[in-house]
């Protein structure tokens, strides 16, 4: 990875003002282009062959009425865009917050200014000061050049939200990036990342696009793993009508190292709880990027998985590891396909206890199910079988600044690991860095951007690596599963990353099981307490 | 997007250089793209392609290396079974560059 520029950081003044300086796009910063074939799949405007890397992007002649139209009917629409659009007073206390203006040194990356390019053109159309006064009142013409540069920063932004933290009007910045990349979408301005998982999300149920016979068969390859590890035979079900809980994790779980040992993890907790449930290969997704493109295409994937508990007659469901999923069913799907009175308000059938909180979205994130479970101890637990890892945690940016679930991750690695330590809290809980990935930015093609964004976080990272001599990075996100491993082995070396569950299996003594020799991935249990020792004794 | 010319056709690739087309692969298609990325295919080079499209006709997805792996040792033997193995014949890491030249298209979401 020595090719990536990251560590070149240029803080210097700009030669000129932000709205004089045209978007220059840089190698490895952004995505390739969406596929027609994808954005006809889900009905998209403008399916064409086109790269984003071509001065002709193929965009319809009334592109610019088409996007004055979008904006105005969002205006309508959203307060909360109308609002965003107008209060900002340019303090700047979001400037340095931004995990990507801190690892690039763009000031276009500032969420301020980010946010400023799609103001100065609402302040043209829209503003009677933009309309009078243009430059002098922050207001510039909708040209080519500044669709471009949306296209460019809109997808340079992870909707965080970090920033937001911060502002003292709670400006939601993630929101106006929203808008922005609803807008671009309207003329086929998406990027191949999102729109291919979205296709095949609609189409197969799924981001990977696996068909029913493939997500069942690599349940099973992870049973067979999960049988060769302790002796025990899992068999659980698909698609079972009158199952008491549904359960759904995004894809990625069942398909993608390291998520996979968090997918086993799942499957042995509930085996060890005789737990009433069954796995979906229709609602076989928890994560949602069509959140990533629209509003209403995030409404439209985020129906199966309330149509498939339906369908099932399922009393709740209960949820994985995913970030961007819980963002969606804690805030956005209750007033998009809910409230789902067809559901019942979820009850834990082992200890008892009710999740008020999901009362509406009848939605239990896991990390609260399995906290739960301890706090009760339901779990006979032996921790020091993750003896060989010294852990620190990442709070996944949607999960807690999207839906408050500090403690619980906490509690449950507490009580499964021996080691564990935090990062500076100054970028811990809602003010955690992004993994840099975030939002459909996890591609190849735009490493360096991801290297550059994800420093903030590596670098906090580092410091308990430094420290306390932590390896491994748990997390409670599928991106960040998929998107770590390529961050840490840049930034941070040495360091692994790991779902929750996949220690909480690692501790869970499993009756019936035969003597664990290894850990979920293989490694030697023995060897790894021996090398400990040994380390600590030099 | 790219295209390449061969025996008289043109196929088309995606920015990334895989096939477009996964219909459109034969084994000359294969050994232009191994070329390509600079590789002299040879028989175990083949088993390992050819175990890739067999998975893809049934899953419609090329395989996580876990399975790759696990899959070559049971058909192959354990000495072919194993990660570096993979890695020798294929150093870009068989998901990469093996896919690739079975024409098979990358998976994308949270991976």
């Amino acid at each position: 990875m020595s090719q990536y520029k990251s560590s070149n950081i240029d803080y210097s003044f700009p030669k000129k003002g932000w709205m004089d300086t045209p978007v220059e796009f840089k190698q490895g910063m952004f995505c390739h282009g969406s596929k027609p074939k994808d954005l006809e799949a889900v009905g998209f405007p403008n399916p064409r062959e086109w790269s984003s890397k071509d001065k002709d992007w193929k965009i319809p002649a009334n592109w610019k009425e088409i996007v004055l139209n979008g904006m105005k009917e969002r205006l309508d629409k959203y307060r909360s865009f109308k609002l965003f659009m107008d209060i900002c007073v340019r303090c700047g206390a979001c400037a340095d917050k931004c995990h990507f203006y801190i690892g690039t040194g763009d000031p276009k990356n500032m969420p301020v200014l980010r946010a400023e390019l799609l103001r100065s053109v609402y302040r043209k159309y829209f503003t009677l000061s933009g309309k009078l006064f243009g430059k002098l009142a922050g207001a510039r013409e909708l040209t080519e050049d500044v669709l471009k540069e949306w296209w460019y920063y809109f997808y340079q932004c992870t909707e965080c939200r970090r920033c937001s933290v911060f502002c003292p009007y709670g400006i939601d910045t993630a929101e106006i990036t929203m808008i922005g990349r609803e807008l671009l979408n309207l003329l086929g301005l998406n990027t191949n990342w999102i729109a291919g998982p979205v296709a095949n999300c609609y189409k197969r149920g799924n981001h990977l696009g696996l068909e029913p016979h493939t997500y069942k068969s690599q349940i099973e390859f992870l049973l067979d793993e999960i049988d060769t590890l302790t002796g025990i035979k899992i068999e659980p079900t698909f698609n079972r009508k009158g199952a008491e809980i549904l359960f759904v994790t995004p894809s990625g779980d069942v398909f993608a190292e390291p998520g996979t040992y968090t997918a086993m993890g799942y499957l042995m907790l509930f085996h060890e709880l005789g737990l009433d449930y069954t796995w979906s290969t229709y609602a076989s997704e928890g994560g949602n990027f069509g959140f990533f493109t629209s509003n209403e295409m995030g409404k439209r994937l985020n129906a199966k998985i309330y149509a498939e508990a339906k369908r099932l007659g399922v009393k709740w469901i209960l949820g994985g590891e995913c970030g961007h999923m819980w963002r969606v069913i804690n805030q956005y799907m209750d007033t998009w396909n809910g409230p789902a009175d067809f559901l019942e308000e979820p009850v834990s059938p082992i200890t008892g206890t009710r999740f008020e909180n999901a009362k509406s979205t009848k939605f239990v994130h896991i990390a609260e199910f399995t906290a739960d479970l301890i706090r009760h101890n339901k779990l006979k637990l032996d921790p020091s079988r993750n003896d060989n890892l010294k852990v620190t945690f990442h709070d996944s940016c949607n999960t807690s600044r999207g839906m408050g679930i500090f403690e619980e991750p906490r509690y449950v690695m507490k009580n499964v690991c021996n080691n564990f330590y935090e990062m500076p809290e100054d970028t811990t809980r809602e003010k955690t860095f992004c993994c840099g990935s975030g939002s459909g930015l996890n591609a190849t093609e735009n490493m360096e951007i991801r290297m550059q964004g994800g420093f903030p976080r590596a670098n906090a990272v580092k410091y308990t690596q430094e420290k306390y001599g932590v390896n491994m990075l748990a997390n409670i996100c599928a991106i960040d599963r998929a998107a770590f491993p390529a961050l840490m082995d840049y930034w941070v070396p040495g360091v692994g990353v790991t779902g929750v569950h996949e220690l909480v299996a690692n501790a869970l003594v499993i009756k019936g099981e035969k003597e664990r020799t290894t850990n979920l991935r293989g490694e030697s249990l023995k060897l790894a307490t021996e090398i400990t020792e040994v380390t600590e004794k030099n | 997007m790219g295209s390449f010319e061969l025996g008289g056709r043109t196929y088309q690739t995606d920015e990334d250089g895989y096939l477009v087309n996964i219909e459109e692969w034969s084994k000359e298609v294969g050994e232009y793209l191994a070329k390509e990325e600079g590789l002299e295919m040879t028989e175990s080079h083949w088993e390992v392609i050819n175990f890739l499209r067999e998975y893809y006709e049934e899953y419609k997805i090329a395989p996580m290396i876990k399975i790759l792996v696990k899959a070559i040792a049971k058909k192959l033997g354990t000495e072919k079974g194993n990660t570096k193995y993979l890695y020798d014949l294929y150093p870009e890491g068989p998901a990469k560059q093996a896919c690739k030249i079975a024409g098979l298209p990358k998976p994308t979401g949270c991976v």
